[in-house]
C-alpha cells in the first residue's frame, strides 16, 4: 500500500459515474419530494398533539431531555429483561445514526459549503479516511442488528410479539405484521445496497485507500472472485444507487406515517415522561370533562396523544400485565394501539382538526360499542408494571383512571364495586363496618395504644382499611403494634376519626370520594399532635406521602418496614430466637414499584435470621396479587386464574420455601385466600413480615388484661 | 278474646303452608274465640282449613293486590273480629296493612309470639334486622302480620274443610291480572333435597362454590344459597332459599357464611339438623343452628369434605 | 306520568343501636340512620322508568333526620325534585300510618300518579308504608315489586311470590308500589357530582304536621339468646371431625 505524502488526497466524487447532467438535478427533486412528504407528516401529527388538552408537565426539563438521551443512546430500557433485543436495538440505532450522520456530513460538504465556501470543504483527507472506516462498520452493525431483529421475528416463539386480541374481539392485525416487516426489509435493503455500493465503487475505482473500507473490501473481493470488472462494476453502481436512493428517500418520506414515528415520538415521549405517573395523579377540576371511552385527540393531553404515537408495538407491557397474564380483556398494549388506530384515523383525525365533541366524534366503533370497554377499564389493578416495562416512556395508568372516571360519573360499574364506594362515602371504610368499631382491633393487641388526638405522640400511626377490619389483618396491626411497643415507639392512631386514606377510591375513577376522603383526614391529622407518620397498608402509603401534600401535609411519611428499618440501623432491635426458616418475599406494587421501597422489608427478613430466596418476579418485576385499584372489591368475574394464586404459585416453585412473606394487608387477605383456593395452605405459611420479627424479638403476646392491669 | 280472623294465602291456586301456620297460631293464642278462615282463591283451597270454625271465602282466580285488600277488608267489616291475622308473606303484605287501614283496625308487623297482657294481649315483633324484639300491645281490633314459622302448619292443617263455608262476593279490584311468570326449568330443585349446602357472602368469591359443590357432592347433596349470593350472579335463583326464594326442610341444612337474615332464616328454619359455619360468633343464625362452627369457610369446607372421604374410606 | 319516590331514614343496625333510658325506643341521638335499602330500589326503579318513558321525578323524605345528603343523592341520581317535609315531632321518627297521613295531601299537591316506594323497612312496626298509602289515597297498588314498566295509563308491575313465581299485574294509574327491588342494582352517584348539586340546587321545603300515632311500644330490647346451637371448639380439622360424626348420626 503506498504511504505518506506522495498520495493524492483521499476523496471520492459525489454523483460518481453519473452520465446524463438532468440525474443530479432529478434526484435533488426527489431528495425534496421526500423531505416535503416528510414534514408534512411531522406537521399533522404536531397538528394533531395541539389539538389536545394542555398538560402541566413536571418541572426539569433539562434533566429530563438528559434522562431520555442517555435511555436512547444506551438503549438501556430496551435491553432490559431482553439483553439480545437491547444489542441489536444499539447495533440498528448507533449505526442508523453514524449513517444519517454521514449522509448529512456529505450534504454539508458537497451540498452546503460545495456552494458557499468550496474552500472550506472537508470531507476529504484524514477526515475522509476515518469517516470512512465508520461508515463501512456501522453498515455492518446495522445489517447484523436488523438481521438479529428479523430472526427474533421469525424463529423466536416471543409471546409479546403476537397480536392476538386478549378482550374476544376480532380484528385482522396482519397489517400490523406487515408493517413490521416492511420496516425491517426496507432498513435492511438500504444497508445491503449500500454496502453493494462501496464494493462495487471498490472494484471501479480501486483507491489507494480502500483498506479503509474494510467490510466493503471484502464484499468487492467476493464480486471480483465472483468474476466481475470494473466496467461491470461501474454499470452495477449506477443501477444500485438508484435503488439506495429510492430507498433511502420514501424511507425518509414515510418516518411520520408508520412505525419509523418512533424514531422521532419515542424520543418526545421519553423526555416528557413523569417518573411520578401514577403515583400521583393529575387532580380533575370539578365539572372537567373525563376522559370518554371513545375519545378525541380533543379529550386527551397532547402528552397522552404524543405518548400513543410512541408505542411501538414491542408488547412488554402486554406480557407483564397481571390483568392479561390472567384472562381479563385488559392488554396495555392494545389499549394504546386501539387508541392509535382511532385517533390516527380519519374520524379521529378529522375530529381533532375540528377540536370539537360533535355527535359525530363521537363515534363508536361499528358495532357501537365504545372504543375502550368498560371491562378492559375495570380489568386494571393500577399495579403499574405496564409503566415501569414501557421502554418509551408510556404512562398507561393515569389514562386508565381518566376513562374510569367517566366510568364512574355514569355509575358503570360492579355492584360489589359500587357499594364498597357507597360505604367509602358514608363510613369512611370499604367494608360498610361501624366506624367506631375501626379501632376495635387495638383493644386485642395486647399493649396499650395512644390516641394521637388527645395525646402527642412522635409517630402517627395511619392504619388503614384493611388493617383495621380485615381480621386477617388485623392480627397485622395487633403484632406491629406489640413490636412497637416493645422497642419503645412513641405512636399513636387516630381511632374513629381515621378514614380510609382514599388512594384506591381515586384510582377507581372516584376523585370527588378521594378529595373529600383527604379533606377530612387532613381535619383529623390537624388536630392530632404528632411528628411523623407511619403507615401499615402501602396503598395509604402512596397517597399520604405523594398525593396529601396537595391537600397540605407536610410531614414525612414512612412505611412501617423504614421505620423498623431505621430502628435496627439504630442497633434497638435485639434478636433473641433466630428464625431459621426459608422464607421467599413479595413486594407490594404500591410499596416497591410506586415508591420504591425495596430492601427495607428484605433487611428485615434476614435481621430475624431466615434465609430469603427471590421468585423470579421480585423488586420491580414484582408481580400484582390482583387487589390494587379498587380489584379487590369488584370480584374476580374478570380474570381467568386470580393474579394471587399464579403468585403462590410462582413461590411453591422455590426450592423449601416455608413462608409466603408480605408487606401490606391486603397481601395478607388476598394471598391467605389464595394460599387455601391454590392448595398450598399446608405447604406454605403466608405471614406479615411483622410476624418475623415479633418472633425473633421474643414477645410474648399479652392479654389485654394484663396490659389493663 | 271472642273471634279471631286468619287470612289464608292462595297464590296460583295453591294455599300457602302460612294459612296453616295462622290457624295453628290463633288456636295456641286465643283457644276460646271463634276462628273464621278468609281467602281468596278456587274452592279446591279450602281443602285443610278444618281447622277453622268457619271460613269466608271469596272464589276468584289469578292474583290481585287490591283484591285480597278487599276481600280482607270486607271479612273484617262484617266480622268485626278482635284479631285478624295475616303472614308476612307477599300476599300478607298486600292484604294487611291495607285492610286494617280501610277498616280503621291498628296494625302490627312482623309479630313472632303473642303473650297475655293484663287480659289483654302483647306481640312481640322482630325488627331492624332481627337486631330488636319489640314488645307492642295489641289493641282490641288489630291486624297481624305474623313470620312465618309462628305457628305450627302441620298441627293447623286438618283435612277437610270448615264446617261452614260462607261466601264474600268478589269485590270490585282496580289491577288487572296478567298471568303468572314461572322460574325457570331448574335444574336443581333444592327443595326436593335432603342435604342442602347453603353458601352465603362468607365465601367471597364466585370461584369459591366449586368448594361447595365438592362438599355437596360427598354429601349427596346440592349447593343453596343466600339472596347476596343469588344476587352477585354466582348461582341461579332456583338455588336462592329465604322469604323471596325456596323455603326448604331438609334433613341437613349447612349454612356456610350465612349470618341469617331474618329472610333467610324464614326459609330454613323447618330443617331437621342445621349446622352453621360462621367466622361471626355472634351471627343470628347460630340462633336457629343446632351446631354451630366460628371458623372461616374457606377452611372449613375443605377441611369437612376431607373429613369425609376419609369416614367413607 | 308523575312519579314521586317516598324515602325515608331507617337505623343503620350495622351501628350500635342505642336504647332510650326507658327501654321504649331507639335513642335518635346516638343512633346512625341511613336510607332505606328498599327505598334506594324504589328510586332506582323510578329513575329507570323516567328514562324509558319521560316522567317527571320528585323525591320525598319528612326529615326525621339529617335526610339532605340522601335527597341531595336522589337529585344527583337523576331526580327532579326533591322535597323536604319538616315538622315539629318529625326528629323522634314517625311510624309509617302517620308518614302516610301527612303524605296524602303532599302526593296531591305535587300532582304524582304514580308513588313508588321501599317494600319495607327495618323499623315498620305497624305495618308497610305502601299499603298505608295506597289505603289512603285510594288508589291500585302492588307490593313486593320487582319490576315496573310504563304502559299508557297504566303501570306493568312484577310481583314476586316465594319460590320464585311471579305474577304480572296491570295496575292503573294512579297507583302505590312496593318496591322489593330494581331491574338494576342503584346506581353510584359520584361525590363530585352530589357536591355540584348541593351548590346548584336546592331542596324544596313543605311544613307539615303528623298525625297521632296508633301503636304503644312496651319495650325494645335484643332478642334473648335461645341456646342456639351447640358450638363446637378446636382446630379446623377437629370441627371438620365432629361435623363429619354429626351428619354420620343424621344418617348422612
Amino acid at each position: 500500500m503506498p504511504t505518506g505524502t506522495d498520495l493524492p488526497v483521499a476523496q471520492r466524487a459525489v454523483f460518481e459515474g453519473f452520465q446524463h447532467s438532468w440525474l443530479v438535478p432529478l434526484f435533488y427533486v426527489l431528495a425534496t419530494v421526500a423531505l416535503i412528504i416528510f414534514f408534512y407528516g411531522v406537521y399533522r401529527r404536531v397538528g394533531r398533539y395541539r389539538a389536545g388538552k394542555r398538560a402541566t408537565l413536571v418541572r426539569g426539563w433539562p434533566r429530563r431531555i438528559a434522562r431520555s438521551l442517555m435511555e436512547v443512546l444506551t438503549s438501556r430500557r430496551i435491553g432490559r429483561r431482553d439483553r439480545y433485543t437491547g444489542v441489536a436495538h444499539a447495533f440498528i440505532f448507533w449505526a442508523f445514526g453514524f449513517l444519517f450522520l454521514g449522509t448529512t456530513t456529505i450534504f454539508l460538504d458537497h451540498d452546503v459549503l460545495g456552494l458557499v465556501a468550496p474552500s472550506l470543504e472537508f470531507w476529504k483527507g484524514a477526515f475522509f479516511l476515518g469517516f470512512s472506516v465508520v461508515m463501512d462498520v456501522s453498515a455492518a452493525l446495522f445489517i447484523i442488528g436488523l438481521v438479529m431483529m428479523a430472526v427474533r421475528r421469525a424463529f423466536f416463539s416471543t409471546f409479546r410479539l403476537s397480536y392476538r386480541r386478549v378482550d374476544g374481539k376480532q380484528q385482522d392485525r396482519s397489517a400490523y405484521e406487515r408493517e413490521d416487516w416492511w420496516f425491517l426489509g426496507q432498513l435492511l435493503l438500504i444497508g445491503v445496497t449500500g454496502l453493494l455500493l462501496e464494493a462495487f465503487r471498490l472494484i471501479h475505482d480501486h483507491p489507494w485507500f480502500q483498506g479503509y473500507s474494510p467490510v466493503g473490501l471484502a464484499v468487492a473481493k467476493g464480486f471480483e472472485a465472483l468474476g466481475m470488472t470494473a466496467p461491470s462494476a461501474g454499470e452495477a453502481h449506477f443501477v444500485t444507487w438508484w435503488v439506495h436512493a429510492f430507498l433511502a428517500l420514501t424511507f425518509i418520506a414515510y418516518i411520520p406515517y408508520a412505525k419509523s414515528v418512533h424514531m422521532l415520538a419515542s424520543w418526545a415521549n421519553a423526555a416528557a415522561r413523569d417518573e411520578k405517573a401514577a403515583v400521583v395523579l393529575p387532580t380533575q377540576e370539578t365539572g372537567a370533562q373525563t376522559i370518554p371511552l371513545t375519545p378525541i385527540a380533543a379529550n386527551l393531553t397532547w402528552k397522552q396523544l404524543l405518548a400513543v404515537d410512541a408505542c411501538t408495538k414491542c408488547g412488554r407491557c402486554h406480557e407483564v400485565c397481571p390483568a392479561r397474564t390472567s384472562g381479563a380483556p385488559l392488554s396495555p398494549r392494545d389499549l394504546v394501539l386501539d387508541l392509535r388506530e382511532f385517533l390516527g384515523g380519519r374520524r379521529g383525525t378529522a375530529a381533532a382538526a375540528q377540536g370539537t365533541l360533535s355527535a359525530a366524534a363521537t363515534a363508536l366503533r361499528d358495532d357501537g360499542s365504545p372504543l375502550i370497554s368498560a371491562d378492559v377499564l375495570w380489568s386494571c389493578t393500577t399495579c403499574r408494571a405496564c409503566i415501569e416495562v414501557c421502554p418509551v416512556g408510556i404512562e398507561h395508568v393515569p389514562l386508565i383512571v381518566g376513562m374510569r372516571q367517566t366510568l364512574v360519573e355514569e355509575g358503570e360499574m360492579d355492584q360489589n364495586l359500587a357499594q364498597a364506594l357507597m360505604n367509602l362515602g358514608r363510613k369512611g371504610n370499604s367494608f360498610g363496618q361501624s366506624e367506631r368499631a375501626r379501632a376495635k382491633w387495638a383493644e386485642q393487641a395486647g399493649v396499650p395504644i395512644k390516641d394521637a388526638r388527645t395525646e402527642h405522640c412522635e409517630y402517627l400511626w395511619f392504619v388503614g382499611d384493611f388493617a383495621s377490619y380485615d381480621p386477617r389483618a388485623q392480627r397485622v396491626s395487633q403484632s406491629v403494634a406489640r413490636v412497637l411497643h416493645h422497642l419503645g415507639v412513641d405512636f399513636g392512631i387516630l381511632f374513629e376519626s381515621e378514614r380510609n386514606a382514599g388512594n384506591d377510591a381515586r384510582r377507581i375513577g372516584e376523585e370527588g370520594l378521594f378529595e373529600s376522603l383527604a379533606e377530612k383526614n387532613m381535619k383529623a391529622l390537624s388536630q392530632a399532635s404528632f411528628d411523623r407518620i407511619f403507615t401499615t397498608d402501602p396503598h395509604s402509603y402512596n397517597t399520604l406521602k405523594n398525593e396529601y401534600p396537595a391537600y397540605g401535609l407536610e410531614c414525612e411519611v414512612l412505611h412501617y418496614t423504614q421505620l423498623l428499618q431505621r430502628l435496627a440501623a439504630e442497633g434497638k432491635m435485639q434478636i433473641v430466637a433466630p428464625q431459621d426458616i426459608t422464607v421467599t418475599y413479595h413486594d407490594p406494587c404500591y410499596l416497591g414499584r410506586y415508591n420504591r421501597v425495596f430492601d427495607a422489608p428484605r433487611e428485615l427478613i434476614r435481621l430475624t435470621g431466615a434465609t430469603l430466596l427471590e421468585m423470579p418476579r421480585n423488586r420491580e418485576e414484582s408481580f400484582c396479587c390482583g387487589a390494587g385499584g379498587g380489584r379487590i372489591f369488584t370480584g374476580d368475574s374478570l380474570y381467568g386464574e386470580k393474579p394471587a394464586e399464579s403468585r403462590i404459585r410462582e413461590a411453591a416453585g422455590l426450592h423449601g420455601i416455608e413462608s409466603f412473606v408480605v408487606a401490606c394487608p391486603k397481601d395478607m387477605a388476598m394471598y391467605t385466600d389464595a394460599a387455601k383456593t391454590a392448595g398450598y395452605e399446608q405447604q406454605i405459611a403466608v405471614e406479615d413480615v411483622i410476624f418475623l420479627i415479633e418472633r425473633a424479638l421474643g414477645i410474648g403476646a399479652k392479654t389485654p388484661e394484663e396490659v389493663n392491669a | 278474646m271472642k273471634k279471631v280472623l286468619a287470612f289464608i294465602d292462595v297464590v296460583d291456586g295453591q294455599p300457602g303452608e302460612i294459612g296453616y301456620e295462622l290457624l295453628d297460631f290463633a288456636r295456641q293464642a286465643a283457644p276460646e274465640a271463634e276462628l273464621v278462615a278468609v281467602g281468596a282463591g278456587p274452592q279446591a283451597a279450602l281443602e285443610g282449613l278444618a281447622g277453622a270454625d268457619r271460613a269466608l271465602w271469596t272464589v276468584a282466580d289469578g292474583y290481585r293486590p287490591d283484591l285480597v285488600g278487599e276481600v280482607l277488608t270486607a271479612a273484617i267489616v262484617a266480622e268485626q273480629p278482635d284479631l285478624v291475622l295475616v303472614g308476612s308473606t307477599a300476599v300478607g303484605m298486600d292484604a294487611g296493612t291495607y285492610a286494617a287501614a280501610k277498616s280503621g283496625y291498628a296494625s302490627i308487623a312482623y309479630v313472632r309470639s303473642l303473650e297475655p297482657l293484663d287480659g289483654s294481649l302483647a306481640a312481640q315483633s322482630v325488627i331492624l334486622g332481627g337486631k330488636m324484639v319489640a314488645r307492642v300491645a295489641v289493641p282490641d281490633r288489630t291486624v297481624l302480620q305474623v313470620l312465618a314459622g309462628a305457628g305450627s302448619a302441620e298441627r293447623g292443617r286438618v283435612p277437610g274443610r270448615p264446617a261452614q263455608v260462607g261466601t264474600l262476593a268478589e269485590p270490585a279490584a282496580k289491577a288487572s291480572f296478567e298471568g303468572f311468570g314461572r322460574p325457570e326449568a331448574q335444574d336443581v330443585d333444592i327443595t326436593r333435597h335432603d342435604v342442602l349446602v347453603s353458601v352465603g357472602r362468607g365465601i367471597g368469591d364466585a370461584s369459591n362454590i366449586e368448594l361447595a359443590e365438592e362438599l355437596a357432592e360427598a354429601l349427596g347433596g346440592v349447593v343453596s344459597s343466600s339472596r347476596p349470593v343469588v344476587d352477585a350472579g354466582w348461582l341461579p335463583k332456583a338455588r336462592q332459599v329465604g322469604k323471596s326464594g325456596n323455603k326448604v326442610k331438609p334433613k341437613v341444612y349447612l349454612a356456610l357464611g350465612i349470618s341469617g337474615a331474618p329472610e333467610h332464616l324464614e326459609g330454613m328454619r323447618d330443617a331437621a339438623c342445621i349446622i352453621a359455619v360462621n367466622t361471626d360468633p355472634a351471627a343470628p343464625i347460630f340462633e336457629v343452628a343446632h351446631y354451630g362452627v366460628v371458623d372461616d369457610v374457606l377452611d372449613f369446607i375443605p377441611a369437612l369434605t376431607e373429613s369425609l372421604r376419609v369416614r367413607q374410606g | 306520568m308523575r312519579i314521586a319516590v317516598v324515602m325515608k331514614l331507617v337505623p343503620d343496625v350495622v351501628e350500635e343501636l342505642v336504647l332510650s333510658e326507658d327501654g321504649k325506643r331507639l335513642e335518635r341521638g346516638d343512633i346512625a340512620l341511613k336510607a332505606n335499602e328498599f327505598d334506594e330500589q324504589a328510586l332506582e326503579q323510578a329513575l329507570l322508568l323516567k328514562e324509558s318513558s319521560g316522567a317527571e321525578l320528585t323525591v320525598i323524605a319528612a326529615e326525621t333526620g339529617d335526610v339532605d345528603e340522601m335527597l341531595y343523592t336522589a337529585l344527583a341520581k337523576g331526580a327532579d325534585r326533591a322535597l323536604k317535609l319538616v315538622g315539629d315531632g318529625l326528629q323522634d321518627g314517625i311510624w309509617n300510618a302517620q308518614y302516610a297521613g301527612i303524605l296524602v295531601d303532599v302526593i296531591a299537591d305535587v300532582g304524582a300518579d304514580a308513588v313508588l316506594t321501599g317494600v319495607q323497612a327495618n323499623d315498620d312496626l305497624d305495618g308497610q308504608l305502601a299499603t298505608w298509602l295506597a289505603a289512603g289515597l285510594g288508589w291500585s297498588f302492588a307490593t313486593v315489586v320487582s319490576g315496573v314498566e310504563a304502559a299508557g295509563e297504566s303501570l306493568i308491575a312484577k310481583k314476586e311470590f316465594a319460590g320464585g313465581l311471579t305474577a304480572n299485574l296491570r295496575l292503573p294509574l294512579p297507583a302505590v308500589l312496593g318496591i322489593q327491588a330494581s331491574p338494576e342494582p342503584p346506581r353510584y352517584a359520584p361525590i363530585s357530582r352530589v357536591r355540584q348539586i348541593m351548590k346548584t340546587q336546592s331542596l324544596e321545603e313543605r311544613e307539615v304536621t303528623a298525625p297521632a300515632g296508633s301503636i304503644t311500644v312496651l319495650s325494645l330490647r335484643p332478642p334473648e339468646k335461645t341456646g342456639g346451637a351447640e358450638m363446637i371448639e378446636g382446630d379446623v380439622q377437629a370441627k371438620a371431625a365432629r361435623i363429619a360424626e354429626v351428619l354420620a348420626q343424621q344418617g348422612i
